[in-house]
């Protein structure tokens, strides 16, 4: 934990009159899978979506790579080599796949072996190449989701719910391709609603309840222990884990 | 009593209810007053301008919706009064069943145009109404055979309000004859048109419109039938701005499209309900007082200015008392920046 | 572009009714021809109408592509596109008049020449204006439409009393160069030259606009900018520059179709963009906001309907746009291509 990819320190995010983070501490240690957990609507789409710059942090600092990025904009923040996959997949369904593809690939032209990796890891996307995204099933979108993140090779991947709504195979598709990534030794923070993954994935867990960070530690501690998990996350933890 | 006319909706500023005041007394005794053929002519016409402002922010300031067709409506009032004055023959009869014909017809074209663009979103209204106003002052001038074309149509209103009509010698340097008696019929049906639009504004109806202003995805979400609600106030505001156009075209006793229908005249109302205040009724009022008056004196001002700067270059032109619209354009888009609650929210910030 | 997929995508599933729908509203200009070839008896007055339908829609084309582009990607209404239309026409016809000397020689090559350098004199005045007037007139009220839709107007008025402080109050008469001028006969119709060239330039500059949008990455990123402009700037694109370039772009094509259209009506007045507007809502309108080959279709139904109808019934022209508008809507209430909007 010496030298964290990305650090959040007090961060605030007001949306309209609302006031949805109120001082999120938060580190993402180098090469690890980190997990932000907790219950609907306590702040862990708007965490990524801050870190990304959609919403301006009000207060507190960002710190990417040792670097404050708290200020900058959305486009900067990505070029500094930031893959994001947010909760609606922000799929273009106009385009075909290829094109999100490309588009997704801002350094300049997808590279063909890494191109080739992701059709392994992904193949529908071989097969609906040219068809329209919008035409894509849910799970075949949440794919072209993550392969465009994974186009390019990430300082750090943002994660929202890579496998909300997914059948079970699709879910240990998406499972199989980020253990992939993990294993190359990229850095990842992850929302998860589905603990099973979130125990078989993470390396460190980040657990959040009103707007705030309530429990940081490691993965494995939170998975053996049922009652901490009842404490921070409520009952419904149980029933899926 | 006053409380109640005004539906509680009192002015909230000392200076606004002074100006006001004065307004009012000035608009209501301006015969008197302010003797004379053109003032009494500007006066009536800043009556017929407070309601179709007043209407007109009904829309902008407590709908949120912007129309480019209220000069249509405007134009269907007056034509109303127009063509059944001219086809039913001079009379009382005829001088009603326009206004109401034009007032019901304004009401149901506001209907289908808010049917067909607020369904969909609120700035296709603005596009449609801009296209569907220009298609009918298009229209109304090739309609010769109906319309007068370009020339519009001269008709004969009741004879006790024309000047031919007397009923006394002067009072107070006014001339008591039919002239006197339809400027009466002006004040008072626009007094009245304004205090209904002020209980329309301050009814349970009206908040519900506010609401929508202030965010209409909330308001769908509470249970509020959004575009019901629009619409509602899109046929209101076009039935009253038809009225308004029937008071005219009843005083001035001619209609044509440059008088009643052209965009200058939307123009026009842009800038009164922005410079006097979106969201109040009584920024119509000042708006509409201030930018007649302005019509009037303005271009002398600019004239004499224009000569001033002879000689030098472009200068002239631009201070030229042709290009009063210039000026006035560049004070409305200031006026949205820096000013966006008009006079009246200055007014009422102050307190 | 990079890999090609070793089998055919199979995207059959869809109905084959779901698969035509899209395709409907690129029928609909062939039908509305053949609508006027059964309404209109001559069949030469036919041939010259749709030229000159299809040349009026090419030219509404060019001016109209920039505003529904500009809303499609910032969510931006421009009320007083217009003027770019007014400003370009000047500008260009200015240039051209003092060019008198090329255009009216008998040399196809000296007035081609000519109205090259009207048109790019035209487009970098009216692609300087767009910057300016997004910068100070549109950039403060991003989000609210209210006012976006009120400002734009008042910067409409300014500019168009601006234009009428320059070049005056009259209208401008002009004749078009000397080879330009005259009509070409094909099966007995007459057809004016300059509506051919017109045609050939609007679909020229249609399948330009096209290409780069579906072949460029700058094409790709305002395609993907229309639907989701946040998730773009996600993968690493500055958007708020693609706009402002697509805003000059969009100012500088309605100044070249200020200039084709003063051409084309001989005369040239400061309120000449106003008027178009009202053509331009329509055609965005019935296009689908946002959408190019909406506006493409929508423009070119517009102008032959309203060349048709002004033959036919010339008191119904501008009405006959308001009833395709209505036809169009209670169709399709978003427009003929509806844009897709991630919320």
């Amino acid at each position: 934990m010496s030298d964290p990819i990305l650090t959040l320190a007090g961060v605030h995010t007001n949306i309209a009159q609302y006031h949805i983070l109120q001082g999120v501490d938060l580190v993402v240690p180098r090469a690890q899978v980190t997990m932000l957990l907790g219950r609907n609507g306590v702040g862990k789409t708007t965490t990524l979506r801050t870190v990304m710059g959609h919403w301006r942090a009000s207060g507190g600092t960002i710190t990417l790579d040792g670097m404050d990025i708290t200020q900058l904009p959305t486009s900067a923040i990505a070029r500094m080599g930031v893959g994001y996959v947010p909760e609606n997949m922000g799929i273009f369904s106009d385009l075909t796949v290829e094109e999100n593809m490309v588009l997704a690939a801002c350094r300049g032209k997808p590279d063909p072996a890494r191109l080739d990796w992701l059709f392994t890891v992904f193949p529908p996307l071989k097969t609906f190449w040219r068809g329209q995204a919008g035409t894509l099933s849910g799970g075949q979108k949440q794919m072209l989701s993550i392969a465009r993140a994974m186009i390019e090779e990430r300082r750090l991947y943002l994660i929202d719910e890579p496998t909300k709504g997914l059948a079970p195979a699709i879910i240990a598709t998406m499972a199989r391709a980020l253990r992939e990534l993990k294993d190359q030794g990229s850095s990842l923070l992850l929302v998860e609603q589905n603990f099973a993954v979130a125990r078989a994935l993470g390396d460190a867990a980040v657990v959040m309840d009103d707007g705030r960070v309530i429990w940081a530690g490691e993965m494995a501690e939170l998975a053996r222990d049922a009652g901490l998990q009842e404490r921070l996350m409520g009952l419904n933890v149980q029933a899926e884990g | 009593m006053i409380v109640k006319l005004l539906s509680g909706d009192l002015p909230r500023s000392t200076v606004l209810a002074v100006i006001l005041g004065l307004v009012f007394i000035a608009l209501a005794f301006a015969p008197f007053l302010f003797p004379g053929v053109r003032s009494v002519d500007t006066a009536a016409r800043i009556c017929v301008f407070i309601v179709l402002v007043a209407s007109y922010d009904l829309m902008l300031g407590y709908g949120g919706i912007v129309s480019f067709a209220h000069t249509m409506f405007f134009g269907m009032g007056a034509y109303g009064v127009a063509l059944s004055s001219t086809n039913m023959g001079r009379g009382w009869d005829a001088m009603l069943t326009g206004s109401l014909t034009g007032a019901l017809a304004a009401a149901a074209l506001a209907f289908l145009i808010g049917l067909f663009s607020l369904r969909v979103r609120a700035i296709f209204f603005a596009m449609i109404t801009l296209a569907v106003a220009s298609a009918v002052a298009v229209l109304v001038s090739q309609l010769s055979s109906i319309t007068g074309g370009e020339d519009g149509l001269t008709y004969l209103i009741p004879r006790e309000l024309t000047p031919a009509f007397r009923f006394g010698d002067s009072f107070l340097g006014a001339n008591l004859n039919g002239r006197l008696l339809a400027y009466y019929l002006v004040f008072s049906g626009a007094l009245l048109l304004f205090l209904i639009l002020l209980r329309v504004v301050n009814s349970p109806f009206g908040r519900v419109l506010q609401a929508i202003r202030e965010n209409d995805f909330r308001a769908e979400a509470v249970g509020f039938r959004v575009v019901a609600y629009r619409t509602g106030a899109t046929c209101i505001s076009a039935a009253v701005a038809a009225l308004a156009g029937s008071l005219y075209a009843i005083w001035l006793r001619y209609v044509g499209p440059d008088t009643v229908l052209s965009f200058d005249i939307m123009i026009d109302i842009l800038l009164m309900v922005v410079i006097g205040g979106m969201g109040t009724m009584y920024g119509a009022v000042i708006g509409a007082t201030l930018l007649v008056l302005a019509q009037n004196y303005l271009q002398g001002i600019m004239g004499t200015a224009s000569r001033a700067v002879e000689g030098l270059p472009i200068l002239p032109d631009l201070l030229d008392p042709d290009r009063w619209l210039l000026w006035l354009g560049v004070l409305f888009v200031l006026s949205i920046y820096f000013f966006p609650t008009g006079v009246v929210g200055r007014l009422r910030m102050q307190r | 572009m990079t890999h090609a997929p070793e089998h055919a995508p199979r995207m059959a599933q869809a109905a084959l009714r779901d698969r035509l729908a899209p395709l409907i509203p690129f029928a609909l200009v062939p039908l509305l021809v053949v609508a006027g070839l059964i309404a209109i008896p001559s069949t030469s007055s036919w041939l010259t109408l749709t030229v000159s339908g299809l040349a009026m829609g090419m030219m509404i084309f060019i001016m109209a592509s920039g505003m529904t582009l500009v809303f499609g990607l910032m969510d931006v209404i421009n009320f007083g596109h217009g003027v770019f239309i007014s400003v370009g026409a000047f500008i260009g016809i200015t240039v051209l008049l003092m060019l008198g000397h090329m255009t009216q020689a008998p040399s196809l090559l000296l007035n081609l020449t000519a109205m090259l350098v009207a048109v790019i004199a035209a487009m970098l005045a009216t692609g300087a204006l767009g910057w300016a007037f997004e910068r100070v007139i549109v950039k403060p009220v991003y989000g609210a439409h209210l006012k976006q839709i009120l400002v734009t107007m008042g910067g409409l008025i300014v500019v168009e009393q601006l234009i009428i402080v320059l070049w005056g109050p009259e209208e401008i008469f002009l004749t078009r160069p000397e080879a330009l001028k005259g009509a070409v006969t094909f099966w007995g119709a007459a057809v004016e030259k300059y509506r051919l060239v017109a045609v050939g330039l609007g679909l020229v500059l249609f399948l330009a606009m096209r290409h780069v949008l579906r072949h460029t990455k700058v094409g790709l990123i305002v395609r993907a900018g229309v639907e989701n402009g946040e998730m773009v700037e996600a993968l690493g694109y500055r958007l708020r520059l693609v706009f402002v370039g697509v805003f000059i772009a969009g100012s500088a094509l309605a100044g070249l179709g200020g200039v084709l259209w003063g051409l084309y009506q001989e005369v040239i007045t400061a309120h000449m963009g106003q008027q178009i507007m009202v053509l331009i809502f329509i055609v965005v309108i019935i296009g689908g906001l946002g959408s190019v080959e909406g506006c493409f279709i929508g423009a070119l139904l517009v102008g032959l309907m309203q060349n048709y109808v002004a033959f036919l019934e010339p008191k119904l022209a501008l009405i006959s746009n308001i009833g395709l508008m209505v036809a169009i809507l209670m169709w399709r209430p978003q427009g003929m291509i509806p844009v897709v909007k991630a919320k």
